[in-house]
């Protein structure tokens, strides 16, 4: 499926959230912006919701306590138990290192995989850019275009106004 | 950094303390006092000790045990202020080095924080010169003397760190570089104030950044001094970090407390849900660090359970007929457990009244956790509540009293600072 973009090209973060907001104002609906570093009240700008990453990283990192819990408790207690230092055989104090790495493991490990899942950022052979100037030292905002590009005339002459460098074309193809 | 709400630049803010604050910090010195006088009797009177063990447990020597009481709730209440208050002067050193701009909202109020220093130092002091020999076995007569009765070779051997003339010249250069340092930082702050300009800041940055390498020194060498000496025959290389960690956490739940309070009356008009985020996650990070240092010191003594170091927690766990146990357990719940499962959400660091009661719970938790270092190794199973809370109260109503005065003497909102912009424009 092929899909069209309008390219605002930005030089300056300001500019940008100020087009942002102008933009959003007249009606135009943003599909996204690119820039090469997080910008401060982008978010907001955008009105994008709140993730829910940080609740599935509450998740994982409970299976992580979990499961690192169960592995002490099951061998060093039940499967194989032995005294180490004469301590007892399910010594809480000396679990909760490993308990704790492991939470943290899973935590991320987990976030991870969530958020390469959800957004598509994950590493592939051949990625898909807008404009590779916003990986060095350009805002790119995009704003999607129907069949005929009929809302381009309007839309470059909005974007030119709110500070747009150049107004570029760009049609991208999903496999 | 960029916000589109509102493009207004920060005005001074002329902080008035009421009457009826002041009569709410003498109400609290005046029930510090009514508390402190009931335990005072309780202890003279030994009421409520229902069966009679008076001079069975027998303290070695030195003073009746409700004058003891008093002095070691004394040194107890004023390390725990006085750490706070240097806390403040710490908190807008590192904002400093860092070139932190969010920070610039609550810097007067750690300014403010550093005015107990000068009277903390004081008490200090008039407490160590009278009261000594009930807080510090070290400092008993005669004791690094080889043939004396009361000869002790453990503390002989470490007297030439723990003798009198090196300790009190120790204290007094600790607190007169916590001080003058304050008072710079403050002098600088207010001339910024009336004359703009950025020589100032760089000023401070540079001064800013030698307190920080002294304050590191200190600190840790002033826990060993001031707390973990009352238990002289025992050590933990652990303990200056574990001392600073628990002041520097109630330091900043003491800065965000005031902040909230301040905003609930209206003032700090550019002070938002972003500033008290950040100092959420400071404290949320903080209680975790702790915890942390906390737990490194236990494991490693519980691990190697050598004897000369586990008495530290055999009397905290189950010694003295188990006096300490609740509160050893219920140190780590509210100073852990209750802050880091309390701040975890970001909804709950935005919000004023949750982290009003984190705070509240933080600083009790603190102040509880300076109980356990120094109860246990002076009073031994004698310790209490009444006396202690009641010094505890009448020190935080005369914290409040001298703070808020010095709040008022400046303009809230440090208008001169190069970075009030950033921070009244400051995201999270």
């Amino acid at each position: 499926m092929t899909k069209r973009f309008a390219l605002g090209v930005f030089e300056d973060e300001d500019v940008l959230l100020h087009a942002i907001d102008n933009m959003r104002g007249a009606g135009v609906k943003i599909y996204d912006v690119f820039s090469p570093y997080p910008v401060h009240g982008i978010d907001d700008a955008l009105g994008i919701a709140r993730s829910r990453l940080p609740i599935a990283a509450f998740f994982y990192g409970m299976c992580g306590l979990a499961f690192a819990l169960w592995l002490q408790i099951y061998t060093l207690g039940f499967d194989w138990p032995m005294i180490i230092g004469g301590k007892p055989n399910i010594a809480l104090p000396a679990f909760i290192p490993v308990a704790f790495e492991l939470t943290v493991f899973f935590t991320c490990h987990g976030m991870v995989i969530t958020f390469y899942t959800i957004t598509g950022l994950y590493p592939r052979f051949k990625t898909p850019v807008m404009d590779v100037r916003s990986t060095d030292d350009k805002f790119v905002m995009a704003i999607e275009l129907d069949e005929n590009n009929s809302a381009l005339p309007k839309l470059t002459q909005l974007l030119r106004e709110n500070g747009a460098s150049e107004v570029n074309q760009k049609e991208m193809t999903k496999k | 950094m960029a916000t589109l709400t509102h493009q207004e630049s920060a005005t001074a803010e002329q902080l008035v303390v009421t009457d009826g604050a002041r009569k709410i910090f003498f109400t609290i010195i005046l029930a510090g006092v009514v508390l402190l006088v009931v335990g005072l009797l309780t202890a003279i009177f030994h009421w409520g000790e229902a069966h009679e063990v008076v001079g069975a447990v027998g303290h070695e020597e030195g003073s009746p045990i409700w004058l003891k009481r008093l002095l070691v709730s004394l040194w107890h209440s004023n390390i725990f202020f006085l750490g706070v208050s240097a806390v403040g002067t710490v908190f807008m050193a590192i904002n400093y080095v860092a070139y932190a701009g969010w920070s610039v909202i609550v810097k007067r109020i750690t300014e403010a924080f550093s005015v107990w220093i000068a009277p903390g130092a004081a008490i200090m002091l008039v407490i160590f010169l009278v009261g000594r020999h009930d807080i510090f076995h070290w400092t008993h007569d005669r004791i690094n003397t080889k043939g004396s009765p009361n000869y002790d070779a453990i503390i002989a051997a470490k007297s030439g760190f723990l003798n009198l003339p090196f300790y009190l010249i120790r204290m007094v250069s600790y607190l007169v570089i916590w001080w003058a340092f304050s008072w710079k930082l403050r002098k600088l702050s207010l001339e910024e104030d009336l004359n703009g300009g950025t020589q100032y800041f760089h000023k401070s940055v540079t001064t800013a950044a030698l307190f920080l390498v002294l304050y590191a020194v200190t600190s840790s060498m002033s826990a060993w001094d001031w707390v973990m000496s009352v238990d002289v025959h025992w050590f933990s290389t652990m303990f200056g970090w574990y001392v600073f960690a628990s002041w520097w956490v109630s330091g900043i739940a003491g800065i965000t407390l005031t902040a909230i309070f301040l905003k609930q009356n209206g003032y700090l008009r550019f002070m938002n849900a972003n500033h008290f985020h950040d100092l959420g996650k400071l404290m949320f990070g903080f209680s975790i660090f702790w915890c942390y240092v906390w737990f490194s010191q236990f494991m490693l003594i519980w691990y190697a359970n050598l004897p000369e170091e586990a008495v530290y927690f055999n009397q905290r766990l189950g010694g003295f007929n188990g006096q300490y146990t609740g509160l050893f357990f219920f140190n780590i719940v509210i100073n852990f457990v209750f802050p880091f499962l309390g701040l975890m959400t970001r909804d709950a660091k935005r919000q004023m009244i949750i982290l009003k009661i984190v705070c509240i719970a933080i600083l009790a938790g603190h102040w509880s956790d300076f109980y356990l270092m120094l109860m246990p190794g002076t009073l031994k199973g004698e310790n209490g509540f009444l006396i202690e809370i009641g010094v505890a109260a009448i020190f935080l109503g005369a914290f409040l009293l001298l703070m808020t005065r010095r709040l008022s003497e400046a303009s809230l909102i440090p208008v001169n600072h190069p970075f009030i912009d950033e921070s009244v424009h400051h995201t999270t």
